[in-house]
């Protein structure tokens, strides 16, 4: 077994191109469960956690796009000036886990996992964010929606590296909520995402937890974005309800332990509906 | 402590007051020794091969490869049990290692030990067991029914007892029933199963450091499976991180002595959170039928109930389990007429046992779901409906066993009822998303919830019953003006250890009190369970400390030339009745050496007879609780804002530690009501992590108001009753009947999920 420490991006690279099999770590807060657990054996690792350019953000005023590193903690996204920025995201990185999860865990790591139930997927899937990648081939970047392919599963390809995530600073009200059987430290059974961007006049609605991806809501975004009145912050009691019952609908849940998919299917109704009604107070 | 401190009137340390733990700050600093911490020069690794069928013949066993694997020190089996292969508390059904039939997913079926645990995984992967897999029996009602053929020699039936009683033929005229459903719920201690064995250099014996309840019962039966005399089987306690029933059986503990023994190396196993999940008994999963016949003003005429208690795959603790639960039908009211019939069998599902409540959560969950109904079916409070039929001290139980004790059943009612209700609106004054259901989700607004408000009322045996005699032993040395106390007491958390020290400084006048290390080099304690520990073995300490003083003060008399009759010690000090003497009882026992041995017994208890009538158990304690919920009705999820508590002490000997004992257990009852379920389907085990088995967090548990009832028992030496079950008890249905409130469903089934509330 070997651990290799970069601290620079480079050298980041080029270890992991020259050992493509390597396990990255960056938090370990998946990994060494896994590890732990037994369900996964690690050879060779390459921690990125103090590579320098893996743990800064960037905001460009011009373009009105926030750019966060891959080793970027939940605990640094969950305040300002992330809350401002990019709320949703801010307010599902306060979901994660306990503080000393939020501390080690990073957003890179959310999307090196790639689990349904990652509570930093939902709002990047709603952002429509790029996940940029280095590699032997060279920088490359990816729209969410191709990224992430299936459950624990995404389109990184051997020796990649995930470098960032570019996320739209918009305007207009966002949320994040979820659900789970506990009141902190839980996985979520079911959580939505919605992202407004009142410039565009567009909705958009990711559901996270139930399906085998994050799942989008084109129907229920259609609704809302066509009966919602942004500067008044209207939403008509009918239109809520119909875009919740879209999004019911859109959510493809299964029966485990964790949740039967009947209830997985309600959860989503009733926290798009709450969502909704936050960002649109008036009926 | 180093010096002794003399001041006059008083010592330092004693009962009454909130004595800080010895093992306090190594605790709090991380340097407190656990089970396992401990290792040794030399140690090799051991490892436990677990069966993955719930249900399977075992076709062929070859563990050629295994030990062919270099760092292999020795592999064994079932064979390789040189005495009997079988153990268990109470019957000794259940394999070391098994032999022909493995009967649940994880039960052992050869163990390793080699140089380090990658080497044991590996040999564990290249040990080749062919199964035949066979239909599970999971489903207890069938083991009742006698549809399917034993799974076992002992049959499907472990125990059968039925409680008649007064006159059968009362019904009504206001009854109300239902059928009640507890889950399995897991005692999840944080330290882990752990042991360290040390071979004699003779290869004739073991000493054993391990993680345990009851290190005399441990090694009676390591010492039958060895084959060996007990006292070539030595036990010491390694530190124990949380118990609540889980070590009460054998886990690891002959799998390390064999290993140590066949090696002639010092062996330490440790388990992982999974395999504790499987290397342990759990809380019986139980289903409860009753039906209470009541007049119109609520008076209690007859009750009827069914049980059935899953008990897994092996007998442990279950036909105790039993009667506990089925003695405890009626709660703490009184009842002259009862049809109960009980059955603990056993399936294919994970070995039940001991935990925290042992049977009565399990009867109590039932029989306070039935108070709430009977309440409502008589138009009355559910405080009053249990008022008027409160139990009192001289009460017969359905037993016929009369409550010898002090029962302030009515007080604690009406205590828990004055304490404070939250001042604090729904999400607090301050709107805090933490505040309502859902927490951290940031799911839940103010106006989707709604408050409920819950009462729960319990009575619970103390000690063991059906003529156990659950004896203690405890020595006391008084050498030169410090206190050494010797007890083979288990200290898994409760306190004991602060306990036995508070007595002997009140007892003798002594500050300094030294405790010996706990093993089996002193007589048996008993289990560190059934909330007795600070009855029993407090009575062996207070007993031992007693004769100390005597022959102490016999001294001073006859150096004196008084009437050691005359002589008390009083706070540090030695006086007699006269006023002539005073002098510090440090000065007066400077230079003796007094060595005193005391066990402690409870009077004898009988078991039941055919009808279930028998004066079986030792004694009761009581306790109520109200329990505060926000409950946002459209998710299905629970919020518990408070908890207020009154419960039955007798005496409060150290107040910081029964507050520890009560809120801890309130934690543990409320896990059982809105999440904590370790999950079987058809035999396996779906949550066995801390990922998908869900404790209560922080967040998850309420402030707790207390209201101590003290009302000295005169039958417990020391005027306690035991605290550290009652807690647990009554906390879950008033949980459940706060959440019912809020949302008026009959939810009979805990935990409480959310589809149950919300869909």
């Amino acid at each position: 077994m070997s651990v290799l420490v970069p601290t620079s991006l480079d050298a980041a690279r080029d270890a992991l191109s020259a050992n493509p099999s390597a396990t990255v770590l960056a938090g370990g807060t998946d990994l060494m469960v896994e590890v732990n657990e037994r369900r996964r054996e690690v050879v060779d690792v390459i921690a990125v956690d103090r590579v320098a350019e893996l743990r800064a953000w960037s905001h460009d005023p011009v373009s009105r796009t926030l750019t966060i590193g891959a080793a970027v903690t939940w605990s640094e996204i969950e305040d300002a000036p992330f809350l401002a920025w990019v709320p949703s995201l801010a307010q599902a990185a306060r979901t994660v886990g306990s503080p000393q999860i939020r501390h080690a865990g990073t957003i890179g790591g959310n999307l090196g996992t790639c689990s349904p139930a990652g509570d930093g997927l939902p709002p990047l899937s709603a952002l429509e964010a790029v996940v940029h990648l280095t590699g032997p081939g060279g920088e490359r970047s990816l729209p969410f929606a191709e990224f992430m392919t299936g459950p624990k599963r995404n389109a990184r390809a051997a020796g990649e590296l995930i470098t960032a995530v570019t996320v739209p600073v918009l305007r207009g009200p966002q949320g994040y909520a979820k659900v789970g059987v506990r009141n902190a430290m839980v996985i979520a059974t079911a959580g939505v995402a919605l992202v407004c961007d009142a410039d565009a006049g567009g909705v958009r609605l990711a559901l996270g937890s139930v399906g085998p991806v994050i799942l989008r809501c084109p129907e229920a975004e259609a609704i809302v974005a066509a009966e919602a009145d942004f500067a008044a912050g209207r939403l008509a009691e009918p239109a809520l309800r119909a875009a919740a019952e879209a999004a019911r609908a859109a959510a493809r849940p299964i029966d485990d332990h964790r949740s039967t998919a009947a209830y997985r299917r309600h959860a989503v109704g009733v926290l798009t509906a709450r969502l909704l009604r936050r960002a649109f107070p008036h009926d | 402590m180093t010096a002794t401190t003399v001041t006059a009137g008083t010592v330092r340390g004693g009962l009454g007051q909130s004595v800080v733990r010895p093992d306090g700050t190594a605790k709090v600093q991380g340097s407190f020794q656990f089970s396992s911490d401990y290792t040794a020069d030399d140690a090799l690794w051991g490892a436990t091969l677990r069966s993955p069928h719930p249900f399977a013949r075992i076709v062929r066993l070859d563990v050629s490869a295994a030990l062919r694997v270099p760092g292999v020190a020795a592999v064994i089996t079932a064979a390789d049990v040189p005495g009997v292969p079988t153990y268990g508390l109470i019957s000794q059904d259940q394999p070391v290692f098994a032999s022909d039939v493995v009967r649940f997913v994880g039960e052992p079926v050869a163990a390793v030990a080699a140089d380090h645990p990658a080497t044991c995984r590996q040999a564990l992967q290249a040990i080749v067991v062919e199964y035949e897999v066979l239909e599970p029996l999971t489903d207890p009602e069938r083991a009742v029914d006698g549809s399917v053929p034993p799974i076992h020699p002992d049959g499907n039936v472990i125990r059968h007892q039925r409680i008649v009683r007064g006159d059968q033929t009362i019904e009504g005229p206001v009854t109300v029933e239902g059928t009640y459903e507890l889950g399995r719920q897991d005692q999840a201690f944080l330290g882990l199963e752990a042991a360290l064995a040390v071979p004699d250099h003779d290869g004739g014996g073991v000493e054993l450091v391990v993680a345990t309840q009851w290190l005399h019962e441990d090694q009676k039966q390591i010492a039958a499976c060895l084959a060996l005399p007990a006292e070539k089987v030595r036990l010491a306690l390694g530190g124990v991180g949380g118990a609540f029933g889980a070590r009460e059986d054998i886990s690891l503990q002959v799998h390390t002595c064999l290993l140590a023994l066949r090696t002639g190396r010092p062996v330490r196993i440790a388990y992982d959170r999974h395999e504790s999940f499987l290397g342990h008994v759990h809380r019986h999963p139980c289903t409860v039928w009753m039906r209470h016949h009541a007049d119109h003003d609520g008076r209690i005429r007859r009750i009827e109930a069914r049980f059935v208690f899953d008990g897994g795959a092996y007998a442990s603790t279950s036909s105790a389990v039993l009667i506990n639960g089925i003695t405890h039908t009626q709660g703490p009211y009184a009842c002259e007429n009862a049809t109960v019939d009980g059955w603990a069998v056993r399936t294919n599902n994970l070995p039940s046992g001991a935990m925290r409540g042992f049977g009565v959560v399990q009867a109590c969950f039932a029989h306070e779901s039935q108070m709430d109904k009977l309440a409502a079916a008589c138009g009355l409070e559910p405080l009053e409906v249990r008022l008027r039929n409160a139990m009192h001290t001289g009460d017969r139980l359905i037993t016929g066993q009369v409550v010898e004790n002090v029962a302030p059943v009515e007080r604690i009612i009406h205590e828990v009822a004055a304490l404070p209700l939250p001042d604090e609106p729904v999400g607090g004054h301050d709107g805090d998303i933490l505040r309502l259901p859902g927490g951290v989700g940031r799911t839940t607004d103010a106006a989707h919830v709604r408050r409920g408000i819950g009462y729960a009322v319990s009575i619970k045996n103390l000690m063991y019953s059906e003529g156990f005699d659950d004896y203690s032993t405890a020595r006391v040395r008084l050498v030169d003006g410090t206190v050494h106390v010797k007890f083979a007491t288990v200290e898994v958390g409760q306190g004991f250890v602060t306990l036995a020290q508070q007595i002997a400084r009140t007892e003798l006048g002594i500050e300094d009190v030294v405790l010996d290390r706990i093993d089996t080099g002193v007589g048996s304690a008993g289990s560190t369970s059934a909330s007795r520990q600070t009855w029993m073995s407090g009575g062996a300490v207070l007993g031992a400390c007693r004769l100390v003083r005597d022959r102490l003060l016999a001294l001073v008399a006859d150096r004196e030339g008084m009437d050691a009759a005359a002589l008390t010690i009083d706070g540090a000090e030695i006086v007699d009745s006269g006023g002539l003497l005073r002098i510090p009882v440090a000065v007066a026992a400077a230079g003796v050496d007094i060595d005193e041995t005391f066990e402690h017994h409870h009077p004898a208890t009988e078991d039941l007879d055919e009808l279930g009538q028998g004066n079986c158990h030792t004694a009761f304690a009581f306790c109520a609780h109200r329990a505060v919920v926000d409950v946002d009705t459209e998710l299905g999820l629970v919020k518990v804002v408070q908890i207020a508590t009154s419960q039955d002490v007798g005496r409060v000997l150290n107040p910081l530690s029964v507050l520890g004992q009560v809120e801890g257990g309130i934690a543990q009852g409320l896990g059982l009501a809105v999440m904590e379920e370790l999950l079987q389907d058809g035999g396996i085990v779906k949550n066995p992590t801390f990922t998908d088995y869900l404790l209560p967090t922080f967040l998850d548990m309420p402030p707790v108001v207390v209201s101590l009832v003290e009302e000295p028992e005169p039958h417990s030496p020391l005027g306690a009753k035991g605290v550290g079950e009652p807690p647990t008890i009554s906390s879950t249905p008033a949980v459940v009947a706060a959440i019912r409130d809020a949302v008026g469903r009959e939810l009979p089934r805990v935990p409480v999920r959310p589809a149950d509330i919300c869909l």
